[in-house]
């Protein structure tokens, strides 16, 4: 036996010091510690798109409060399903049923208050409740079959979408469900979605000077914008919400740890289960909060709406540094991941550029997302 | 004689027509290191994981403290202060130190009815056991992606002791492992067993048995082929009984040397 017993420290201040000159192991910068987070490819996509349309577009508008509004509800509107999935993917599901449910909220909806003659906020609550229970079954499937939810999910997004569209025809002969806006005039739980607040402001800010009044027409004398859609309250509220919870408390170390690895969750007695169970319904909640905010300001439902908004969602959260494989992602990165598609796809359009060239943006940015943030996260973890 | 923390007596297991375990007893003493060694398939994992609450055992009874008690989940066994680190299972190499320290046992902080992480808490203590175990870390923030297999194992360890373990199942903690880390694990280890908690520790390392077991109890085939006490055996006797004896004299004969 040649092999002694390693001898116990004697100090525990002199292993410290030892430990601490490991000559193998570089200092690191500052900066280049600040860099290591998720969220760095989707602030340097930021400042890039807006630098790039602050020169191309700046004379057209899209920095005037109109514009700025404009570019605002169509990130908001990113942002809401973004959020729902950015806390999935992190707990290591997919969600691809987003989109379907998005277009069978709204006909829920749509044909509980106009075609069946329901109040409005008693439609609202029960697509709500159709929804959750629809995740919780997406999920529960998910757990109990051990299937990837890839698969789980995409059979859901032909089943809502064929429910949605059968639905619409058979009770009303038509894919689209109108007056929506005249059943909800004066609904108490309508306005949540489709109002807007902070008027006030806005006739204060035009009254100084500051934003602009219609000057003819039946608005003139009115600011040209009224209020902030509830629909960016919404957005900024899902964000803040999601934040706290997966950075800050308990339940968001659970989300992490389940996605991270599901069995060393398990083993030290994270419920990985109903950790992904709830992930899917909040991300069936939000789907429902994107389709309540448009059919309220659209006033009508479309059993086609909703189409692909999965993969932008995906989209998003992955220009906002989280890993497809779970386990790592930032809500305040696929916050930004939306308002990058939000800014472009407006900014396209104020530009004068042809819109089919955003699909080109999204898989060119999408891809270079991802190279991306591999390369962060081997800095992260150490390999190479 | 100090009495058994945990005492394992004939435990059988039978998964269908397999017999994995066919009466094997092992006692674990306050403040020891009581060397669990078999070739694969011996019927170490499957003892392991009956004595963490993973398996029920078809026969043989469970003391812990002299009271009978039968685990039905690993939480059962974690309550009652048996705690099983896993050599690949341990940690989660994207989240922090921290995270990963408290995962499944967060502090928790309450403002009004928001009930936050304590994030300060949890990186003091995180900071500070890890000191102690010699891992001098950069910061609680750090991913544990960054920290050798070695240092992984002993903030698991870490983990367990600070969490209560009274017995500390350490699943082959060093078959993965160099030479320098297996002697920091092997130094963990000790300083773990001053504590006064008994530890568990499989391997089919002989060397890495020799180095910290008090006792040494040999599994082959599902049997225990008896335990001894540490300066009792010789680790040429134990690799000979772990190995079943002769293929492996006729073995090292042809390899010329120990394996």
């Amino acid at each position: 036996m040649t092999y002694s017993q390693p001898q116990p420290q004697q100090n525990g201040a002199a292993s410290v010091v030892e430990l601490a000159k490991d000559e193998r192991i570089k200092e690191m910068p500052a900066w280049r510690k600040a860099l290591i987070r998720p969220e760095l490819g989707a602030i340097c996509g930021t400042i890039i798109v807006f630098a790039f349309f602050l020169v191309v577009a700046r004379g057209t508008g899209m920095f005037a409060p109109q514009g700025i509004l404009n570019w605002g509800v169509v990130s908001a509107q990113f942002a809401i399903i973004a959020v729902g999935a950015c806390l999935l993917m992190i707990a290591g599901e997919f969600d691809l049923s987003v989109g379907s449910m998005i277009g069978f909220a709204g006909i829920v909806i749509a044909l509980m208050s106009v075609t069946w003659g329901y109040p409005v906020w008693l439609a609202i609550i029960v697509a709500f409740a159709i929804a959750l229970a629809v995740g919780a079954l997406n999920g529960y499937l998910v757990i109990k079959t051990g299937l990837p939810s890839f698969i789980v999910t995409l059979a859901f997004l032909y089943v809502l979408r064929g429910l949605t569209i059968y639905g619409a025809i058979a009770t009303t002969r038509q894919t689209i469900i109108g007056g929506v806006a005249e059943v909800a005039q004066g609904d108490p739980l309508a306005w949540l979605f489709g109002g807007k607040i902070l008027g006030f402001l806005f006739v204060w800010l035009a009254d100084i000077g500051l934003i602009g009044k219609f000057v003819a027409g039946p608005k003139a004398g009115q600011p040209v914008i009224d209020g902030i859609p509830m629909l960016i309250i919404w957005a900024l509220a899902l964000i803040a919400f999601a934040h706290v919870l997966l950075t800050r408390t308990r339940f968001g170390n659970w989300i992490f740890a389940s996605g991270g690895d599901a069995q060393a969750a398990r083993y030290v007695g994270v419920p990985v289960n109903r950790v992904k169970i709830l992930m899917f319904m909040f991300s069936a909640f939000c789907a429902t909060v994107f389709a309540t905010c448009q059919v309220m300001e659209f006033g009508s439902a479309a059993a086609d709406r909703g189409l692909l908004k999965e993969f932008e969602a995906i989209i998003s959260v992955v220009i906002g540094g989280a890993l497809l494989t779970g386990g790592y992602g930032s809500v305040i990165g696929a916050a930004l991941g939306a308002l990058i598609f939000g800014v472009v796809q407006q900014g396209l359009f104020f530009a004068g550029v042809e819109s089919s060239l955003f699909r080109v943006f999204l898989g060119v940015i999408l891809l270079m997302a991802v190279i991306l943030n591999t390369y962060i996260r081997r800095m992260i973890t150490g390999e190479r | 004689m100090t009495k058994p923390l945990i005492e394992l007596i004939d435990i059988e297991k039978h998964f269908g027509p397999v017999i994995a375990l066919a009466g094997v007893s092992v006692s674990v003493l306050p403040g020891e290191c009581h060397c669990l060694l078999g070739d694969n398939g011996a019927g170490k994992s499957t003892f392991i994981k009956t004595m963490s609450g993973v398996h029920k055992p078809t026969r043989g009874r469970i003391l812990i403290d002299g009271q009978e008690v039968a685990f039905s989940s690993p939480r059962d066994a974690m309550a009652a202060g048996v705690a099983t680190v896993y050599q690949d299972l341990a940690m989660i190499p994207l989240m922090s130190v921290a995270r990963n320290f408290w995962m499944g046992r967060e502090p928790i902080r309450k403002f009004g009815p928001i009930k936050l992480f304590d994030f300060e808490r949890a990186n003091a203590i995180t900071m500070e056991e890890m000191a102690k175990m010699g891992i001098r870390l950069r910061s609680p923030d750090q991913a544990v992606g960054t920290l050798s297999g070695g240092e992984r194992q002993t903030v698991a360890i870490a983990r367990a002791v600070y969490f209560g373990a009274k017995v500390l199942i350490l699943d082959e903690p060093t078959s993965a492992l160099g030479v320098r880390q297996t002697a920091n694990v092997l130094a963990t280890i000790d300083k773990v067993r001053k504590n006064g908690i008994g530890i568990v520790f499989i391997t089919h390392n002989v060397r890495h048995a020799m180095a910290v077991g008090d006792r040494f109890t040999v599994l082959n085939r599902g049997r225990t082929l008896g335990t001894a006490k540490r300066g009792e055996i010789k680790a040429e006797e134990l690799q000979d009984m772990m190995a079943g004896g002769q293929e492996l004299a006729a073995l090292e004969g042809s390899l010329g040397g120990t394996v």
